[in-house]
């Protein structure tokens, strides 16, 4: 599998060399949907020249990056477009490596439960088998490397980048059962742009899986795990909090940063929901309608990990997607990340639902951003309406994906459990319907 | 939400739409047709209304006196100008300080990419003048343009006279707070996109041009004047700009309110509005005057020297007098007095011309259609492509009945992502192709044909494009053995997705040429495949193609202006539009050629892949 893997990053690295080289560069990092205002590469470059000048680079509005972020460029700013390239493979390889460890784990564990008799017999068609997993890591790769979305991204120098490549490491140490880095890793995440934060509850879940403690409140070695983890998540992170401190000797960036992130000030046009929204609103409900609106990405871990306490690598893809689409200031990158896990999910496709009517609308909206932009900033003819309705269609098209493939996963492991042609009492067939 | 999670209730819709597919789409198309045609029936259209406060209640009172002193003028700068033999700067420069401007020149250059036969230019060397008047009362951060261009020969004097005539008489004003800019131009758009490239500091096009020495405020709102006799019968509103884009319906609203209020003949189109909608030939008339504007905007060129203010989001509009054998003439005073009136009232806008519609169709001046009414013409025949793609993404993943067949099916059903890319590369290839070429290498073409420039590049594009369909489309079938059923399948929701896709970006940019498109590819789109005949379906593909279309489009348009050609004037008439197009594109940067060649073209080219699957 390295052949393909090599040939893979070779393509990869050549389609990002080529546009990094074309005229195109320029173009598409101004592109709103592609940078926001906490990546954007322009305001990092604004961050570094004032950081040279000795004024901190979080005094006046530019500048959201956190210190970290800006003495990594404050040295490798020359080759910021082989950082970015490096970013974009590390993520691929980890995503790569972390998909396999746990493909090869979901088959030791179908084989167990096949030993002991525990599947129905007519769901033999749902068992996985090894031929048809056996390409999923590289499809997951392919899926991150050569989606648009991430090019696009990577061409622009969008720190999300950075990001992703975190989250990807956070994955992979999380997989293979490595707690400090696991902790470490998210506290970068989570200290990069906040958000990752509720990825604790599947990495604590996966952990505990791995070491084969159950889920109960009553047993003191899962309080230890959490206390172990808890503890080592918050040191890590306080202790790249106090690092960022002492580089700039100010607390500015907390409230620059942190503060940017949850109180959403700048209204930029992007591909999320705040914009329009808060945009229109009057002042007094804004402090309301922003807990209402954060809330959202914290909010659905706690469901999510009850119904999913079992399943934390796909808590992990619920999670980044409902990160993705909720956020303050999404971009594709985001995006490409949790798409990038779609293959992993391939045995889920015959309970799919909407994949038609979601892979069309996601397609059409990805298209008409631009165009919706044109019209509206360049031409006149159109307005801010036109370009929030693309918006809401695909976030509307993201969340009907993510719920289609929630609800496909819910319903394979019924079928495990129960049988793959469900009959009713009188012997008809039944048919599951969400409701 | 029911019909997304019952699976009962989808079944069912499902299977309703896939029986009846055929019926519903032939259904969709006759009723977007009708749906269009139904669009000029004054019922079904608004009455216009001035929605801009600004220029709605405030009272204008025209008092321009000096038409004749105007054409005087105008008579004195046709003498320079054939003295001369080209613009006369020296006395423009001196008129219109005499008039008390701020008077600037800006010189330019272009080399056409290939000469343009239509108005005899090659390598175009030219020369501005422009008067800026300074706001007496506010200011100076905004400002207005009225421009007349330069032509050769005998055109147009009387409109820079008038120009001239307003400029003093605008002079003596004490009401201004805008600046007021008047602009002679020479050869026409190319002076104009050198002047606006000048004024903005943006160059896209790659002129040559001198700076601009003096600017005025950013400028709200222009009208190009075109006048070329000293009475007119009625005033004619242009006001298709590049790409199709319209200024706001407020300034035609403007236009037409000072028709109204002088008592003028006026004209959308050329077409005299008729007040009997129901009769049959008040409707053909206002069907005429829309279908005129469709081709016009769908087109894609700047129809007037407003056409290039669109794009620094000015709004303008020409107003072009025309001479006609009526009896009733108007004057040049009159003229100059609905300019001041018009003028006077921009002058009180607040901030630009944005209350009224961008998008709009106008069946008369009096009348519009907006982009709530016309957009569902175009949704009935963009739904056709859904349903088609509905329908094959059912017969695609339709489970296999039983069990065992499964693998099978499995590794047929998955025909390889080769299979579909081939023809989607070479597609795009040869519209790459049709793009590049007749331009590069046009030089060669002259070399070993008898052939003007001109004529190469037309020729070579119409060459590129026949080609296109002899290419050898199938050597997916060198790689991947026979097409399997189900690869044409996949093709053809590739190829129908996209066009849906492309048609539903091309009709927000451009509705006329998106509707244009949708009327003839559709049909193709729906139902083509491998298995119907191959020698008629073949014949009805070529007859729906893009540049078949144009051609009927020529015809079309000719007959709607009442001046019908004959074949052999017809076909040199497309050979120029298409030189047109193509000079447009490398001149002002109109999208609609790189848009047929790039994208349209082929998509278009996967159906016809599509036909000759086996």
């Amino acid at each position: 599998m390295a052949a393909p893997l090599t040939l893979l990053f070779l393509l990869a690295v050549t389609v990002r060399a080529a546009l990094f080289n074309s005229s195109l560069k320029e173009l598409i990092s101004d592109r709103v949907e592609v940078v926001s205002p906490l990546t954007a590469w322009k305001r990092v470059i604004e961050g570094l020249a004032l950081l040279d000048l000795g004024v901190s680079p979080y005094s006046g509005d530019v500048f959201h990056e956190t210190p970290l972020v800006i003495y990594l460029f404050h040295f490798v700013v020359d080759y910021a477009e082989v950082t970015f390239m490096l970013a974009d493979l590390i993520t691929a390889g980890c995503l790569y490596m972390a998909v396999k460890d746990y493909n090869k784990q979901v088959f030791r564990k179908q084989k167990f439960a096949l030993e002991a008799d525990r599947y129905p017999l007519d769901c033999l068609e749902l068992i996985r088998s090894p031929k048809e997993m056996h390409y999923i890591p590289l499809k997951v790769a392919m899926f991150y490397l050569l989606n648009p979305f991430t090019i696009l991204s990577c061409v622009a120098r969008s720190t999300c980048c950075l990001n992703n490549a975190v989250i990807a490491l956070f994955i992979l140490s999380t997989i293979k059962g490595n707690l400090l880095l696991s902790a470490v890793f998210l506290s970068l995440a989570t200290y990069q742009c906040l958000y990752p934060l509720v990825l604790v509850a599947p990495a604590l879940l996966y952990l505990l899986q791995h070491q084969y403690i159950p889920v109960n409140f009553r047993r003191p070695n899962f309080w230890w795990l959490v206390a172990q983890y808890l503890f080592m998540f918050g040191g890590s992170l306080l202790v790249v909090v106090c690092l960022s401190f002492f580089l700039l000797g100010s607390w500015d960036f907390l409230s620059s940063v942190y503060g940017f992130i949850l109180s959403v000030p700048d209204l930029t046009p992007n591909i999320g929901l705040f914009w329009y929204f808060f945009a229109e609103m009057f002042e007094h409900f804004r402090l309301f309608f922003l807990c209402v609106f954060q809330i959202n990405v914290f909010f659905y871990t706690i469901p999510l990990s009850l119904k999913l306490k079992d399943h934390p690598v796909f808590l992990i893809f619920m999670q980044l997607s409902i990160i993705s689409i909720f956020k303050s200031y999404p971009t594709v990158g985001d995006s490409a990340l949790y798409l990038s896990f779609l293959p992993v999910w391939t045995h889920l496709h015959r309970f799919l639902r909407n994949i038609f009517l979601v892979s069309c609308l996601l397609l059409a909206s990805s298209l008409l951003f631009p165009v919706l932009w044109h019209l509206w900033i360049y031409a006149g003819s159109a307005n801010s309406n036109f370009y929030y309705a693309i918006t809401l269609v695909f976030n509307v098209a993201q969340i009907l994906l993510v719920s289609d493939y929630f609800y496909a996963f819910l319903r394979r492991e019924h079928h495990l459990t129960y049988g793959l042609y469900l009959k009713r009492k009188d012997g008809s067939e039944a048919a599951m319907v969400l409701k | 939400m029911g019909l997304l999670s019952d699976p009962n209730r989808r079944r069912a819709l499902i299977n309703l739409l896939t029986r009846l597919n055929a019926p519903i789409c032939v259904v969709c198309y006759m009723a977007g047709f009708a749906c269009f045609m139904g669009l000029s029936f004054e019922p079904f259209t608004l009455r216009t209304y001035m929605s801009e406060n600004a220029m709605g209640s405030t009272m204008v009172e025209e008092r321009f006196p000096a038409g004749e002193r105007a054409l005087a003028t105008g008579r004195e700068f046709a003498a320079h100008k054939k003295k001369i033999g080209g613009m006369p700067v020296d006395w423009l420069v001196k008129t219109m300080q005499a008039r008390g401007l701020e008077v600037f020149t800006q010189s330019f250059s272009r080399t056409l990419p290939f000469p343009d036969e239509n108005k005899e230019r090659y390598m175009v060397k030219g020369t501005n003048v422009y008067g800026i008047l300074r706001a007496p009362r506010a200011p100076r951060t905004e400002a207005l343009v009225l421009s007349a261009s330069c032509s050769p020969g005998d055109e147009n004097n009387q409109a820079v006279g008038l120009l001239l005539g307003l400029a003093q008489y605008f002079r003596n004003q004490i009401y201004f707070a805008k600046d007021l800019i008047f602009l002679v131009n020479e050869h026409d758009l190319i002076g104009m996109q050198a002047w606006l490239e000048g004024y903005h500091h943006t160059n896209t096009t790659g002129m040559d041009w001198t700076p601009l020495h003096g600017r005025g405020g950013s400028i709200q709102a222009a009208l190009s004047l075109e006048l070329n006799s000293h009475v007119v019968t009625s005033l004619d509103l242009v006001l298709e700009g590049l790409n199709g884009q319209l200024p706001n319906l407020d300034l035609a609203n403007l236009f037409y309110a000072f028709c109204q209020k002088l008592s003028v003949l006026c004209t959308i189109e050329g077409k005299l509005q008729r007040n009997d909608w129901d009769s049959v030939s008040g409707y053909s008339q206002a069907v005429q005057t829309m279908m005129l504007m469709v081709m016009k905007q769908a087109s894609g060129r700047p129809w007037g020297d407003h056409g290039l203010f669109l794009r620094y989001h000015i709004e303008a509009a020409t107003i072009k007098g025309i001479n006609s054998f009526r009896q009733d003439k108007t004057d040049a005073t009159t003229i100059g007095r609905l300019l001041e009136g018009m003028y006077r009232k921009l002058n009180n806008l607040l901030e630009r011309l944005h209350q009224s519609y961008f998008f709009y169709l106008m069946p008369s001046l009096s009348n519009f259609v907006s982009i709530g009414y016309y957009m569902p013409a175009f949704g009935l025949l963009a739904v056709i492509l859904l349903l088609r793609a509905l329908d094959l993404w059912v017969q695609l993943v339709t489970p296999p009945p039983r069990n065992e067949e499964r693998v099978n099916d499995i590794a047929q059903s998955c025909p390889g992502v080769l299979s579909i890319l081939i023809p989607l590369v070479i597609s795009h290839l040869t519209g790459v192709a049709l793009y590049m070429l007749p331009v590069r290498f046009q030089e060669m073409a002259v070399e070993h044909f008898p052939v003007s420039e001109t004529e190469a590049v037309v020729l070579t594009a119409i060459a590129v494009y026949t080609a296109g369909l002899a290419l050898p489309h199938n050597t997916h079938r060198l790689l991947s053995g026979e097409g399997t059923e189900q690869g044409w399948r996949v093709l053809k929701l590739v190829a129908v997705l996209y066009l849906a896709v492309l048609l539903g970006c091309t009709a927000l940019i451009n509705f006329s040429l998106g509707f244009i498109l949708a009327l003839t590819l559709v049909p193709v789109a729906a139902f083509v495949t491998p298995h119907v005949p191959k020698v008629l379906s073949a014949f009805a593909l070529v007859f729906l193609s893009p540049a078949c279309t144009l051609l009927f489009s020529v015809f079309f348009y000719q007959e709607l202006q009442e001046m019908p050609v004959s074949f052999q004037d017809g076909w040199i008439l497309y050979l120029s539009v298409i030189s047109q197009g193509i000079l447009d594109h490398y001149l002002y940067g109109s999208l609609v050629y790189p848009l047929i060649a790039l994208l349209v073209y082929p998509c278009w080219l996967l159906f016809w892949n599509i036909l000759f699957w086996k």
